[in-house]
């Protein structure tokens, strides 16, 4: 299939997705149980990652600031600038495509090749809806995990700053609330409510129309993050555009 | 009662079904057989509408399947259960959820009657000491008698199962097939069935229909299949020794 006919079907899919939803009941538990799933399972590696890339950014910039005429606060200045702009939203975001997303894509997938998507559809089940439409809507709270992502990495950063000796707790502090600008962080949500939606339905395409076997339920979540991280470093590229530019 | 008209499907131009017309009766067992390959699967994917033809028509009890939406079509596929080859069952799920699902899905029954609705039909389908297994705790016979009452735990006026006896010994085979026919004949269920078991054809073919490289070769019923003299008809059913022998025996009763 050409690039084309995939980006049409991928279009379509997403309106199917909308029609004839499955009863509240049922769909609260589902979303509910994805919430858990992909928002609250990922919080743990998200800490871990977050913390020490802040730290090292920290690191980083202090050992390329030599000047002793720019003060030592700029460490302070320059973490929180990358954590916010790009090391929360993005950096987190690609982790979770290769967490998040190969599970959608091979939970989704093994659910195809075992003809559980065709007995959801015999039943008269819209199976987008049913597999897809909790998970979009369990992604829309992944911004909070990136603002935890920003919080951790920025603490990160501070504790390699005051244990490495690299700044004072002090001057940090002063330079992460140095010339604050609210929308850096108001762009880095919509960033990752982008992501978020993207890494909810990119992979879940992947294994929805996956042909085949088990082998191909592996290769497919392999396509599928090297595609969904394709996707959102171009959307990164342009929103940033957009956005700051 | 389903009707098939002129049935066609291909894929990437290679004709998978050519030009089926059939019918399918109510309160019988009506089997599609053939060789794998032959597109069993793709037939009853296309009657139900999983798979959509490029020419046909398909009739159930004088509903066109295709000149309907597709929500129209979800509509309809509620009177339908099937059992698929591998069960589908849904494996994050324990039985009794598997089987509840159509009734959680689709009802408003209160927990009580949906308790007694999943006991009675795991009951009519004697799996009475799963209700909390998950699908991998199973052996293979019981996946499919769960799916068998999962496919009709809504009462389902037409019932689909693609091989539903494949991957289970012969004893355990011929219990599923006698509980199909069972089933079918109970409730008076439309009921088609997948398979490339003899054994099958001998125990509940009341209609037969042959397919061969996408073709309806033959149809008939099971005293017919051995008498007939349709070369590929025969070379299906006495590719094994033991139905050589079957024919001439039932010749031979026969003309006594
Ligand atoms: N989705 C598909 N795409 C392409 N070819 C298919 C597809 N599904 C089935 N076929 C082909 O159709 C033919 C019939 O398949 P099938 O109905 O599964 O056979 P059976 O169930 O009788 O073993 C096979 O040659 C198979 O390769
Ligand atoms: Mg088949």
């Amino acid at each position: 299939m050409t690039y084309l006919a995939n980006i049409g079907r991928y279009g379509l899919m997403l309106m199917e997705m909308f029609k004839k939803p499955t009863k509240w009941g049922v769909m609260k538990k589902l979303i509910l149980k994805e919430i858990d799933e992909l928002i609250f399972s990922s919080l743990g590696i998200i800490i871990f990652i977050s913390f020490f890339i802040g730290g090292v950014v920290t690191i980083q910039t202090a050992l390329n600031l030599t000047s002793p005429f720019l003060p030592k606060s700029l460490i302070g200045f320059a973490t929180r600038q990358s954590v916010i702009l790009e090391f929360a939203p993005t950096f987190t975001s690609i982790i979770m495509v290769g967490k998040v997303g190969s599970y959608i894509t091979s939970s989704i997938g093994s659910m195809r090749v075992t003809e559980q998507i065709d007995a959801l559809e015999v039943m008269g089940v819209n199976s987008l809806n049913y597999l897809i439409f909790p998970k979009l809507i369990a992604m829309l709270f992944y911004p909070f995990a990136i603002a935890i992502s920003m919080y951790v990495g920025i603490f990160g950063g501070w504790s390699a700053a005051v244990f490495g000796g690299y700044a004072p707790t002090s001057e940090f502090i002063a330079g992460i609330q140095e010339d604050f600008v609210v929308f850096h962080v108001v762009y880095a949500f919509i960033k990752s409510l982008v992501f978020a939606m993207v890494i909810a339905t990119l992979p879940a395409y992947h294994g929805y129309y996956l042909k085949g076997g088990a082998l191909e339920v592996g290769k497919a979540a392999t396509t599928s993050f090297i595609w969904t991280s394709v996707v959102l470093i171009i959307l990164n590229y342009i929103l940033t555009q957009l956005l700051l530019g | 009662m389903i009707e098939v008209q002129g049935l066609h499907k291909s894929f990437e131009g290679k004709a998978v079904l050519k030009n089926i017309t059939t019918s399918f009766e109510r309160g019988k067992t009506n089997l599609i057989i053939g060789q794998s390959g032959s597109g069993k699967t793709v037939f009853l994917k296309s009657l139900i509408g999983l798979i959509t033809p490029e020419q046909g028509k398909i009739v159930y009890d004088g509903v066109c399947l295709l000149e309907l939406e597709r929500d129209e079509q979800r509509e309809l596929r509620k009177a339908m259960g099937m059992v698929f080859q591998g069960s589908a069952l849904f494996d994050s799920m324990t039985v009794e959820e598997n089987v509840g699902f159509p009734l959680e899905m689709f009802t408003k029954l209160s927990k009580g009657e949906k308790k007694d609705r999943i006991d009675s039909v795991l009951q009519r389908v004697n799996l009475i000491d799963a209700h909390h297994k998950y699908p991998s705790e199973i052996s293979g016979g019981m996946m499919k008698r769960v799916a068998i009452a999962r496919a009709i735990v809504l009462n389902p006026k037409y019932l689909f199962c693609d091989e539903p006896n494949s991957g289970l010994d012969p004893k355990t085979a011929i219990l599923i097939d006698n509980l199909i026919q069972e089933i079918t004949q109970e409730y008076d269920i439309t009921t088609l069935i997948n398979t490339h078991d003899m054994n099958s054809v001998m125990e509940i073919g009341e209609k037969i229909v042959f397919l061969k490289e996408g073709e309806l070769a033959w149809e008939g019923t099971k005293e017919e299949i051995f008498i007939t003299d349709n070369q590929a008809v025969g070379d299906f059913v006495y590719a094994s020794e033991l139905f050589k022998n079957v024919r001439s025996v039932y010749i031979e009763k026969k003309n006594r």
